[in-house]
């Protein structure tokens, strides 16, 4: 049994656009142990995103995986297996909890038909009673009243929608979470409730969670470990204590200085600069742009990530090269 | 780039409009160059030439060997004697005449109607939006039937006829254009020019307009296929200029006289292939226009 | 079963109401605008056609007259007019008399409903499910380039197209009966031999009607699969492992299918313009025919009577839609108004 339930190996994804190809994500590479919380925080077309609907196999062309593996437990290549066992996988190993639940949930089927229609669909040998008490157990984990399971979509306020959601993404108790920017759409308050939910449920469950978003504060309360991406590639990896008291890369670094934090009142800067198009990366390092303290070789060779220390640390950054 | 130039290279993108204007084209030069060969005033009219063409080529077919002298009516005679290539020529002229006065003056009328009362609101509005409404359920044939069997029976003109469909022939373009105008009413950039100081009647021409034109060109397209279609509909049933050789009497005439079952199938067939061609080219258009108006169809370049 | 609300019932109903109180009282406008004594110069005509004055003639002028009541003011003709139409009083056929208009229409009205409903329900189930396999990535090619170009038949009319279907399939290939609602010789029953019949005459009026309007149906279903497949739910359907089946169906056609829906009760006036016209050229026993026949002879009382019905039949079937419609998306009916 291997001590990682997820190894992703220098996955790259690439859309092949009629504009050129887009390089979504390029060698990213971090493993994830059972019951881990890892928070994947990046801008907007950093890649996390891409990188949730990499790890389902989701990628719709023009866009495909064009190198690395992914592998579940071990030793399954997700990234080699067929379209159907991989649907077997989807739902019941591996679960995504999504973005906008506003319009995730099919307006046009009640709560409890789109919980059980996963059960149906992954060979679980279970009759129709022993689904709808399965299902009616997944509304009450994530607090909600079973009877919220005779209702139609519209009929549920935004949390109680994302909450439906997060049931749908646990009632076949996976392995793996994926939860993209679960809380993006929701008020302050639901936010808190929702990220709650999320945290006594995976306790309970020991599944291990991959929190993708870009509220690092968010993060911080949340998730064990902490991946930076930029312009799809990873830049930093660590346990959130470790980042936050001792960030390497001067990217995460200036995130972190540009949080607004109760002890840190005084002028805020953002990062100068925009991020590059992912059709045309900058030579070498892809943050050499906008670096502070960028150096020739920046400009020349790509960084590799790599192990900083003693302990869970990787950083890709020529300051730190050995 | 010449505007030449960029429309060619746009056509070829776009090839379902170019095709419906190549008909269109080809549509136009066949009735342009056919007046030349045929005298609209006597040719398509039975027994009104003179004594020199014999009525006796009745039932000519186009490649019949015993036909006195088979190059003088390519497409054949009729049960009364008339040139089909003259009713053709004559036919798809007065057709296309129809449909587009029909369907200028509804766009015109329902574009008025629809802007304002999406504009100005109120009981106006509430009158506008129950006419429309309730007269778009009833089919405007049957509208047109019970106006054209009250009015003329069997003494109708092309104009006539015309005049009669441009009756109903706005119901479609007013719904369309106040749908949108009411959609655009509330957009940012209306209320921007409002903020702006912009006065009631600039805002229409400058902000307004220029929005609602692809809107107004799909509507056009809408309005002179359903025009043509209503006026084939009338004449099919007998409420036609009966004496004109426009192609929906043509057909009249056709299924009156059992033309088919008599074997006289170019007869039929003539108006039938040139009518497909109309709607066909007005199909066309009208996909080529929607691509051109909603840039999200079309692809990259 | 989902209560509807009150005010979504009320809404509709009124609806229905309207359309019909319009056409009644188009119905009756519309004649007095004209100057003329429909009736007199119809008689007028056919004495001078057939050289004597037809039987009853003074009967007939007095009837009409009664009813027109052309002595009395407007208002109380239209009070009359208006109990008329409750009664399910239409008149009497000028040129069929003593027959009455309601009976005329009673017996051709079936052929019609049964020809429009059966052509329709093909025309939009066979429509809607190609449409939705043109929009899905894993149909085959052949479903998604080659027979679109057959939709073009959708641009021309329906009776051109049954022209055509008469002369090479009737005429020519004598696969199929010209024409009518049954064989000359056969007398109507409900037997299984005559039902045959029945069906096989109408097979060419509805595949006129099948062919033109099935291409509407295709290219608005498969607009509104591509832009369901776009949705969020799709996507989550997708991450929770669904199969395909079941996310085509449930999630995708399932939501799809609403607007077109929506579109059917819209295309009702549209469908029964074409058929109209298609049931007279192929000399069906429908109102097409009767009201073809109506016109020719100029028999006023039918033709204000049929369109009168046609009219009440096609806001009763948009009712009936409307009510549907609630049973298909939760979203609308239990609110207001919907």
């Amino acid at each position: 049994m291997s001590e990682y339930v997820l190894q992703v190996k220098d996955v790259d994804i690439q859309y092949f656009t009629d504009a050129g190809i887009v390089k979504a994500a390029n060698e990213v590479s971090f493993n994830l142990r059972p019951g881990e919380r890892l928070g994947l925080v990046g801008e907007s077309g950093s890649g996390k995103s891409t990188m949730a609907l990499g790890i389902l196999r989701m990628i719709k062309p023009p866009g495909r995986i064009t190198a690395g593996q992914i592998l579940l437990n071990g030793d399954l290549d997700i990234t080699k297996i067929d379209e159907d066992a991989m649907r077997e996988l989807r739902g019941s190993q591996i679960s995504m909890i999504p973005q906008g639940a506003m319009n995730s949930l099919n307006p046009v089927m009640k709560v409890k038909e789109q919980l059980i229609d996963t059960m149906k669909d992954h060979d679980l040998h279970l009759t129709k009673k022993q689904m709808e008490a399965r299902a009616r157990e997944a509304l009450e984990n994530v607090e909600l009243d079973p009877k919220v399971g005779d209702l139609y979509p519209h009929e549920l306020s935004g949390g109680m929608k994302q909450r439906v959601c997060i049931a749908i993404g646990i009632v076949l108790h996976p392995k793996v979470i994926i939860a993209d920017e679960p809380t993006s759409a929701l008020d302050v308050i639901t936010q808190r409730q929702v990220m709650e939910t999320i945290a006594h449920i995976q306790e309970q469950m020991g599944s291990a969670v991959i929190l993708i978003g870009h509220d690092m504060g968010l993060m911080a309360q949340f998730v064990n470990h902490m991946a930076v991406m930029y312009a799809g590639r990873l830049m930093e990896l660590g346990t959130v204590k470790d980042i936050f008291t001792n960030p390497l890369h001067p990217y995460t670094q200036l995130l972190i200085s540009s949080l607004p934090m109760l002890d840190n009142r005084g002028d805020f800067q953002g990062i100068p600069g925009i991020t590059p198009s992912l059709l045309e990366l900058p030579p070498g390092c892809v943050f050499n742009t906008r670096c502070p303290q960028a150096m020739e070789v920046c400009t020349q060779r790509i960084p590799i990530l790599e192990k900083h220390g003693a302990g869970e640390r990787w950083v890709a950054c020529y300051l730190y090269e050995h | 780039m010449s505007r030449f130039s960029l429309f060619w290279r746009y056509i070829r993108r776009n090839w379902t409009l170019g095709a419906g204007l190549g008909i269109l084209v080809f549509l136009f030069l066949f009735t342009v160059i056919g007046l030349f060969f045929v005298d609209s005033k006597v040719d398509p009219y039975p027994l009104a030439a003179p004594a020199g063409v014999p009525p006796t080529l009745a039932y000519c077919p186009p490649v019949e060997p015993d036909c006195e002298d088979p190059k003088a009516y390519p497409f054949g005679t009729d049960g009364q004697g008339r040139n089909m290539l003259a009713v053709a020529v004559t036919g798809t002229w007065m057709t296309l005449q129809i449909g587009l006065l029909a369907g200028l003056i509804g766009i015109a009328a329902g574009s008025f109607l629809g802007f304002t009362s999406a504009f100005y609101g109120g009981l106006y509005d509430a009158v506008v939006r129950w006419m429309v409404d309730v007269l778009l359920t009833i089919p405007g044939l049957l509208i047109l039937v019970v106006i054209a069997s009250s009015i003329g029976g069997r003494s109708i003109t092309v104009t006539g006829m015309a005049l009669i469909i441009a009756l109903i022939s706005w119901r479609g373009p007013a719904r369309v254009i106040r749908a949108q105008v009411l959609s655009m009413r509330e957009r940012p950039y209306v209320l921007m020019a409002r903020l702006n100081g912009m006065s009631g009647l600039d805002i229409v021409f400058r902000e307004l307009l220029p929005n609602l034109l692809p809107y107004l060109g799909a509507a056009l397209v809408g309005a002179v296929t359903a025009a043509i279609f209503a006026s084939m509909g009338l004449a099919a049933l007998g409420l036609g200029p009966l004496r004109e050789p426009t192609l929906g009497v043509t057909i009249y005439w056709v299924i009156n006289q059992s033309a088919f079952l008599r074997g006289l199938w170019w007869w039929g067939a003539v108006p039938i292939t040139v009518v497909a061609l109309v709607f066909i080219m007005l199909f066309m258009i009208s996909i080529g226009l929607d691509e051109l108006a909603n840039p999200r169809v079309r692809r990259s370049e | 079963m989902r209560a509807y609300s009150w005010n979504f019932v009320l809404k509709r109903f009124g609806l229905l109401v309207l359309i019909v109180w319009t056409a009644v009282t188009i119905n009756f406008i519309i004649p007095k605008l004209t100057p003329r004594n429909p009736l007199r110069e119809k008689l007028m005509e056919q004495a001078s056609r057939s050289g004597y004055i037809e039987q009853g003639f003074d009967e007939m002028v007095a009837a009409y007259e009664a009813k027109f009541g052309l002595d009395q003011p407007l208002w109380i003709q239209y009070v009359r007019y208006l109990g008329d139409i409750m009664r399910l009083d239409l008149g009497v056929s000028i040129a069929n008399f003593p027959k009455t208009v309601m009976e005329l229409v009673g017996a051709a009205l079936p052929w019609t409903i049964g020809l429009l409903t059966t052509a329709t329900l093909i025309a939009f189930t066979l429509g809607t499910i190609l449409g939705a396999l043109m929009a899905w990535p894993k149909s085959s090619n052949f479903v998604k380039y080659i027979l679109p170009s057959f939709l073009i038949l959708g641009a021309i009319p329906a009776y051109l197209i049954a022209l055509i279907l008469i002369y090479f399939v009737a005429f020519q290939w004598k696969l199929l009966p010209l024409g009518g609602g049954f064989g000359i010789s056969t007398i109507p029953n409900l037997s299984l031999p005559f039902m045959l019949e029945v069906m096989k005459h109408s097979l060419l009026p509805a595949l006129a009607i099948v062919l033109t309007s099935m291409g509407g149906w295709v290219i608005g279903m498969r607009g509104m699969m591509v832009t369901v497949q776009g949705e969020d739910y799709m996507t989550f359907g997708e991450a929770k492992g669904l199969t395909d089946n079941r996310l085509f169906f449930r999630y995708g056609m399932r939501n799809a299918i609403l607007p077109q829906v929506t579109g059917l009760a819209l295309a009702f006036s549209f469908l029964v313009s074409g058929s109209v016209l298609v049931e007279l050229i192929f000399q069906y026993p429908g109102v097409g025919t009767l009201l073809a026949r109506a016109i020719s002879q100029l028999d006023y009382f039918m033709i204000y009577g049929i369109v009168l019905i046609i009219v009440v039949c096609i806001a009763i079937a948009m009712f009936i839609m409307d009510m549907i419609y609630p049973l298909l998306d939760p979203r609308i009916g239990s609110g207001g108004g919907g």
